[in-house]
């Protein structure tokens, strides 16, 4: 009997492991809180569990000055840190404002382009994780149309 | 159907440069229909993934505030010519796509 006990609780310890495994492997559930935040420090919290970031000069934030149209603003992220896991773009006056959000793994250069949605004039942050901490740069970019519907 | 998502890849060493297009609509869910008045309900890519034979190179996680028929490009180190490079996609109402390209 108490053998039994013994081998049934191996088993569903060994059971858990394989299961935990590919999720902690991949890590790419959608992270839906961090997305639905109306609030950027909200979505920091959320996704990173913490929104104080260190201001870096070591990251580059490409993003135009003034966006003509606010539903196609091209945005790039560059940096020179090391050991770069994730790099967020962070739009603080959108409605939402986790745009996106790369995960890279070891191998992956800390080097991403993509085109966003804005609603209104508002700072843009770049937010790099590492493995000392939280980095990020922000610029003011100027919407003359909004992107975001309505 | 044929793949709606494109895919250019430049080898530079053993650095490989990923430029992607996809075609989808990124419905915000803040959107009227001009005609009728009722609200477009939201419908995006949540998720992106890129894989160089069986190795996770970008996972893209993305709202709403992503623009239409979306761009992405990144790059990573250690592929070679002939390897395949895989980009998937799946959106909010379980809707995928996915297109694979042999590098060199």
């Amino acid at each position: 009997m108490q053998l039994g006990r013994r081998l049934f609780l191996k088993g569903g310890v060994a059971v858990a492991a394989l299961l935990a495994l590919p999720r902690a492997l991949l890590a790419s559930a959608w992270p839906e809180p961090a997305f639905a935040s109306k609030a950027a420090s909200n979505a920091l919290t959320e996704l990173y569990g913490t929104d104080q970031t260190t201001p870096s000069s070591a990251i580059s934030l490409g993003a135009p000055e003034i966006a003509e149209n606010g539903a196609v603003v091209p945005i790039s992220v560059e940096t020179s840190l090391e050991n770069v896991q994730s790099v967020s773009i962070v739009v603080e006056k959108n409605p939402r404002p986790l745009a996106v959000s790369f995960e890279n793994p070891p191998g992956t250069l800390p080097d991403v382009a993509c085109r966003i949605k804005m609603g209104q004039t508002s700072p843009v942050m770049a937010v790099v994780k590492t493995d000392s901490g939280l980095f990020s740069v922000s610029k003011e970019v100027k919407v003359t149309i909004g992107g975001c519907g309505g | 159907m044929a793949s709606k998502i494109k895919v250019r890849v430049k080898l530079k060493g053993d650095v490989a440069e990923v430029k992607t297009l996809m075609m989808h609509p990124m419905e915000t869910g803040a959107r009227k229909d001009p005609d009728s008045g009722a609200t477009i309900p939201a419908h995006h890519i949540t998720e992106l993934t890129f894989r160089n034979n069986d190795t996770q190179v970008m996972t893209v996680h993305c709202s709403t505030a992503v623009s239409r028929d979306p761009y992405f490009s990144f790059s990573y180190g250690g592929a070679k010519a002939g390897d395949t490079l895989s980009v998937s996609w799946v959106d909010n109402t379980g809707g995928t796509d996915s297109v694979e390209t042999v590098l060199s």
